[in-house]
């Protein structure tokens, strides 16, 4: 019975992250991560700034080539796939960049209908309507659609940068801390529009953020990732990973200062870091 | 730092950097009595490691080109990536090219006219002037204000899309950045400098013609009948077949530079001067190859001709 169960669980996996490592020059930044999230599962990674959170979802969509281990989405090995194939993978997928990656030599309304034209067919019209309630679920009036991304401030460029990532109706969608320089009503409307976008289709999502109230709010699970310098020896990167129950109740002393935001003596470590070098 | 790598060369550069380390790492600190030794591994692999990395890059490079060829042939680009490239190369940059070219032919007329005056052959000076801009300067000058003008602007703005992710944006997208950046601006330039070329060539003789005639007051007559006398067709093939070998490696360098950009303004930066500086650099080499395959060849095609 628990077997079936373990193997149930396996099958329906939708992202299968299994030893991956990512090594850039000398600096080691991931080891031996292994993450299996089963579809519908909304997934909030933590971690303290640098820890490689941003460069973890970047390898789960292949836009950076793991040095070691397996990627796998919906059963098939990502990097193991050609150009064009992952590209067509890459249709269901939505991705939130930090720092939105808005094209500036687009206006807004080019920007949010990219992967439309892109990939669809579909008529002027159409696009134009599908840019529009887009814009308007994130809160942009329809006055931004002849702007360009430097007209704008940087919380309305996030938002643009999610209604770009959602228009496709992706099955994964991966925000990089969606929420980071909104105001907190506006952030607020962000976690809304992650749960809305859950239930109104079956999707998958990964939510990297260092906002708790966030966590809270639209995370099924947490997975919290430290820095590997932070580790002790061989322990796992991933230090946490279970509900947000779990993690406030979390005995471990990082994960309890992450989650409370207290530098304790992390300050005095980071010190002695300085002073080594 | 190098996406388009293969594993391959990783695993080559990696191996070698392991050894390297290992090298240096039995000398860690150098006693009175092993200094030359310790010096000398330094050395030693600071060369080695320049070696392997700029094999590393060439590698890359033409990794690079090979993908931007597959792309190129397998699927057309969209207009709208298409024409403001062949604005910017085809006709923002004739001006620049006019005047620059306008000004080679006047000097070129006026130290032609006075060297060859010594010898008493100003009448030849229309030969001389013409054939040296058809073949060589214009050319070359078209293909050092294109790199200047528009190579390093590639560099900066496909540095800039790559620090801001913009790059990692368009294939998140599912749209490929050499197909979507790369195949357009190599096109662009391919398809254009010939154009720039012929301006160039067209603005020298124009301007060598009206010093030598109106400053120096040298006959119509023999000066255009020694200009076609000099001058043949080949002479204008061969400028024009140069300019797609530069045009080519100017964009090819210039998106190669900004696809690789270091992190920050600093880094946009580098990668704009640097793309003018290697690519006024190959362009250069490849003058001076293309000038002795093409001599050679003109001297099997007619043999006892001079070229
Ligand atoms: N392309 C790259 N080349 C070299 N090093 C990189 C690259 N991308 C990331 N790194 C390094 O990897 C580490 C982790 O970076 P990452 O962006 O994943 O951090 P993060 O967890 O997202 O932090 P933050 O919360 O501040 O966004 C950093 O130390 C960074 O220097
Ligand atoms: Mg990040």
């Amino acid at each position: 019975m628990m077997i079936e169960q373990l193997l149930d669980q396996e099958q329906e996996s939708i992202v299968d992250v299994e030893s991956l490592s990512v090594t850039f020059g000398n600096q080691e930044v991931l080891k031996d991560i292994t993450l299996r999230i089963p579809p519908g599962q909304t997934l909030a990674l933590l971690g303290e700034s640098g820890c490689g959170k941003t460069v973890l979802m970047k390898s789960i969509i292949g836009l950076v080539k793991p040095t070691d281990g397996k990627i796998e989405f919906d059963s098939e090995n990502i990097n193991q796939l050609t150009e064009r194939q992952l590209s067509r993978m890459r249709l269901r997928y939505g991705f939130i960049f930090q720092n939105a990656a808005l094209f500036d030599s687009m206006t807004i309304g080019q920007n949010v209908a990219f992967p439309l034209r892109q990939h669809g067919r579909f008529s002027d019209n159409q696009i134009r309507e599908m840019v529009l309630s887009r814009l308007s679920e994130v809160g942009l009036p329809d006055s931004v659609v002849f702007k360009k991304p430097a007209e704008l401030s940087g919380g309305m460029r996030k938002r643009v940068g999610l209604a770009r990532a959602l228009i496709m109706n992706p099955e994964l969608i991966m925000y990089d801390e969606p929420t980071t320089g909104l105001d907190p009503i506006m952030s607020d409307v962000i976690n809304e529009l992650i749960l809305r976008t859950r239930s109104r289709n079956p999707v998958t999502s990964i939510v990297v953020t260092h906002d708790m109230h966030t966590a809270r709010k639209v995370a099924d699970r947490v997975v919290m990732l430290i820095p590997r310098q932070r580790l002790d020896p061989g322990e796992n990167q991933i230090i946490f990973d279970g509900s947000v129950k779990e993690l406030e109740n979390c005995r471990d002393r990082r994960v309890q200062q992450f989650v409370n935001g207290e530098a304790g003596e992390r300050l005095m470590e980071m010190r002695a870091d300085d002073h080594d070098q | 730092m190098y996406p388009w790598g293969a594993p391959q060369y990783r695993r080559a550069r990696r191996l070698c950097t392991d050894f390297m380390s290992t090298v240096a790492s039995n000398n860690p600190k150098p006693q009175a009595s092993t200094r030359i030794t310790g010096w000398f591994a330094e050395w030693v692999s600071d060369w080695g490691e320049l070696v392997i990395s700029s094999c590393v890059a060439l590698g890359d490079f033409c990794l690079f080109v090979l993908s931007t060829f597959r792309w190129m042939f397998s699927r057309i680009p969209r207009g709208e990536t298409l024409w403001p490239n062949f604005y910017q190369v085809g006709v923002s940059s004739l001006p620049v090219v006019a005047l620059t070219g306008t000004f080679i032919g006047v000097v070129l007329a006026l130290q032609s006219s006075s060297q060859l005056g010594h010898y008493g052959l100003t009448n030849q000076l229309g030969g001389v002037i013409n054939l040296t801009l058809v073949r060589e300067l214009g050319p070359v000058l078209a293909a050092t204000m294109l790199a200047g003008r528009v190579g390093s602007a590639m560099a900066a703005e496909l540095g800039t899309m790559r620090v801001t992710e913009q790059i990692d944006a368009l294939s998140a997208m599912g749209a490929d950045p050499i197909h979507y950046l790369v195949v357009p601006r190599f096109l662009a330039c391919l398809l254009f400098i010939p154009t720039l070329t012929i301006m160039a060539d067209f603005m020298g003789v124009a301007g060598g013609y009206f010093y030598s005639n109106i400053w120096l007051s040298i006959d119509q007559h023999y000066y255009w009948t020694n200009s076609a006398k000099f001058v043949n067709n080949f002479d204008l093939f061969t400028g024009i077949l140069k300019s797609l070998f530069f045009g080519s490696a100017i964009s090819l360098i210039s998106c190669y530079q900004g696809f690789n950009c270091k992190a920050g303004a600093e880094g946009v930066g580098k990668a704009a001067t640097s793309s003018f500086v290697f690519a006024f650099i190959v362009i250069l080499i490849l003058d001076l190859s293309l000038g002795l395959t093409l001599k050679a060849v003109y001297e099997s095609w007619y043999p006892g001709g001079t070229y």
